[in-house]
């Protein structure tokens, strides 16, 4: 089926009269996308496109009988980001999608914290959501729905990316290669995000539709060290395969730089891109080093297995 | 972003944890003074914002004020790293029993502050945790409750040391912790933590760093040390060009454009994005065997102005005669109006631009459009069907190094 959303989730925006949060609305309700309000304070009584506008997100809870949406989408400037997604938790919200990017590390372990605390699940922040290829989306992922339907065409690789933008070229890759994407996740650039691939593998692992995984990493954080734990440890029915971006960061020269992404900032020894290159491998994850390898690569694997 | 080790000392020392007597200085004259009034033997140190001080002959000992203000006419002068010192720290040679080593760092995969102590100091901790994992203790803590004592005690009693030593050591790390937290430190480390003769505790030395997210709200900080806005505190000083790329980015507020060229030595000029496809296509660039005069990235939908802006940064360098306007596929930014800035930075330049464009491949949002554009002056367009690998090596075929 899918992971983390389906065709029946609700959702709200929070920071829902910002300019790209009426863009972003707009698109998930042409993807078919439930959206039932929208959070700015002070402008209760308004709507985009549609969408009922609230001061908090009680008054969504309140306005929907009682009963809290499935999930938000988070587009509120960083200094307010940690408050709103605390509200939202609060108010039984359980997966959040952070647009937002440039929150210092400390709110995003305190968001972080407070999820696990309420059962609750942050994706991102610093990404751009959930995408199921002809169900819904949640984030700007994909862009307009026409264009979000040409990259994502329903299938059986999961997705899941450091890079909100290469999530749609992968997908897009797969897609013209006939593969197809069950659930692609924008999981967030940053060196501290709600969800790593290792915390999502269980749950593509427990989606029938999806029968590989392919990533997107970069440098900085020891996320890649940790799958490549989680697929040494368990017996997971799912082949996955990788890209590796940013191999020229570990270049001399380019030592304590930080490119593309806040998160690509090396600080440990399992930070570079030539140390997750060989862990990865090491856990029976091939990296490739093209993009456009990537479909044939989760054939051969997809073959192995049959 | 980096604080000198002077900085670091006044961070810990606000904190509440004991440090020596020590002095900065900008001059040697200075120094002399600050010897004498500590009195007895001294060590000078490079304030430089690099490791290996030591080697490069940074940090020496002075047994009178006179030798001291020697010392610190020598290191003033001394290039470390590619960097020159901002001032010398003259520090009294402090009588060392025994040395530890304490810090806070992220834990990432955790996703909370790790504490980290051992009762061996002064030296690499990544070395000691694989050669003696006995002597580290670390534990993770909250960001919702408070640090609490009990977990730095926990931490120390983890390594043996116990009797009058944990009691001294507990209080210090609590501080450390909480300054790493209030701080927004992304590192705080104390090494060594030093024991002296007379069973006192000092910060012998102090390594911080804050998060440059985080600056915003911790202007106060920043304000009492000194710190403008204007000191980026980055590794390397910024490059004429990536102050003018910067520059144009900060002229309008619609989208972001970057450009980097520290470390880009070539002659192909990559006008690209977003995040992830820049990593992409420099890597993709470089795979294939061309030599990329800079870095840069493209995001958030920019102005046509921005986009022109940062073509016209790139060709404008040494070196520059073509560019490769690349990027995965867009839904945000919009593929006209990249067209559009690029081929004004050709025209403003009196340069052709289907001559001046090697490859132009940007898929997504508003294609035909940006399609048409780029016809009417000769440039081909690439859609997804052109890979980002085969759109890099029809660039570096077309710029040979």
């Amino acid at each position: 089926m899918s992971i983390l959303i389906n065709e029946e989730t609700t959702f709200i925006v929070q920071g829902i009269t910002g300019r790209e949060a009426v863009n972003l609305t707009r698109e998930c309700l042409d993807f078919g996308s439930k959206i039932v309000g929208g959070v700015t304070p002070g402008r209760k009584g308004r709507d985009v496109h549609g969408v009922p506008v609230f001061d908090t997100v009680e008054q969504v809870v309140e306005h929907n009988g009682g009963v809290a949406p499935d999930g938000s989408v988070v587009t509120v400037p960083p200094a307010f980001t940690k408050d709103a997604v605390l509200e939202a938790i609060a108010a039984g919200v359980k997966t959040i999608v952070i647009v937002t990017e440039r929150i210092p590390r400390r709110d995003v372990a305190q968001m972080v914290e407070f999820a696990d605390m309420h059962g609750a699940r942050i994706i991102g922040p610093n990404c751009l959501g959930i995408i199921v290829p002809g169900v819904a989306k949640m984030g700007g992922v994909g862009g307009p729905a026409k264009d979000a339907q040409k990259a994502y065409q329903p299938g059986v690789v999961g997705v899941m990316s450091r890079s909100g933008g290469m999530t749609t070229e992968i997908s897009s890759t797969l897609t013209a290669a006939g593969l197809g994407v069950s659930t692609a996740v924008s999981i967030g650039g940053d060196a501290i995000i709600g969800q790593t691939y290792a915390e999502l593998m269980p749950l593509f692992e427990a989606d029938e539709q999806t029968e590989a995984i392919v990533i997107y990493t970069e440098p900085g954080g020891r996320m890649e060290a940790q799958l490549a734990e989680w697929q040494t440890e368990n017996d997971s029915r799912l082949p996955i395969v990788a890209f590796m971006a940013g191999r020229f960061m570990d270049e001399e020269e380019m030592k304590g730089m930080s490119f593309g992404h806040a998160g690509t900032i090396v600080e440990g020894k399992e930070d570079t891109a030539t140390e997750k290159i060989q862990r990865l491998e090491a856990a029976g994850i091939p990296v490739v080093e093209r993009i456009d390898a990537i479909p044939d690569a989760v054939k051969a694997k997809l073959g192995d297995r049959a | 972003m980096r604080f000198y080790e002077f900085e670091a000392r006044q961070i810990v020392e606000r904190a509440g944890i004991p440090v020596t007597k020590y002095g900065f200085v900008t001059d040697a004259a200075e120094a002399r003074k600050v010897a004498a009034d500590i009195g007895g033997p001294t060590v000078i140190k490079s304030q430089v914002l690099t490791g290996g001080r030591m080697k490069a002959g940074g940090v020496k000992f002075a047994d009178t004020p006179e030798e001291a203000e020697a010392h610190a006419a020598d290191i003033l002068e001394l290039e470390i790293g590619g960097h020159m010192p901002k001032g010398v720290l003259v520090d009294p040679k402090a009588q060392v029993k025994q040395e530890y080593y304490a810090s806070v760092v992220w834990d990432g995969t955790e996703k909370r502050p790790m504490l980290l102590f051992s009762d061996m100091g002064g030296i690499d901790i990544e070395e000691v945790a694989e050669t003696h994992p006995d002597h580290v203790g670390r534990a993770h803590f909250s960001n919702l409750i408070p640090f609490s004592d009990y977990q730095a005690k926990q931490v120390v009693a983890q390594t043996g040391v116990t009797g009058r030593q944990l009691t001294r050591i507990v209080p210090i790390l609590t501080r450390l912790a909480r300054v790493f937290q209030d701080g927004d430190m992304t590192l705080a480390e104390i090494n060594p933590l030093a024991e002296l003769e007379d069973g006192s505790f000092v910060a012998l030395d102090a390594h911080m760093e804050m998060e440059n997210e985080a600056r915003p709200r911790q202007k106060k900080l920043l304000a009492d040390l000194g710190i403008g806005d204007e000191e980026t505190r980055e590794g390397h000083e910024p490059t004429p060009f990536e102050e003018a790329v910067a520059a144009i980015d900060a002229a309008d507020h619609r989208g972001v454009i970057q450009g980097k060229d520290t470390g880009f030595h070539g002659n192909l000029g990559l006008v690209i994005g977003a995040g992830g496809g820049s990593l992409t296509l420099t890597d993709a660039v470089r795979s294939q065997g061309g030599k990329p005069a800079n870095y840069s990235e493209i995001g958030g939908n920019p102005s046509v102005a921005k986009a022109c802006g940062l073509a016209k940064e790139v060709l404008q360098k040494d070196g520059v005669e073509k560019i490769a306007v690349m990027m995965s596929i867009v839904s945000n930014t919009r593929v006209d109006i990249v067209a559009r800035g690029v081929i004004k930075a050709c025209l403003e330049l009196g340069k052709d631009p289907a001559e001046t464009i090697a490859v132009f491949r940007i898929p997504g949002a508003w294609e035909e459009e940006g399609a048409k554009i780029l016809s009417k002056y000769g440039v081909e367009f690439n859609d997804r069907t052109t890979s980002m690998w085969d759109a890099a090596g029809e660039a570096v075929e077309k710029i040979p190094s």
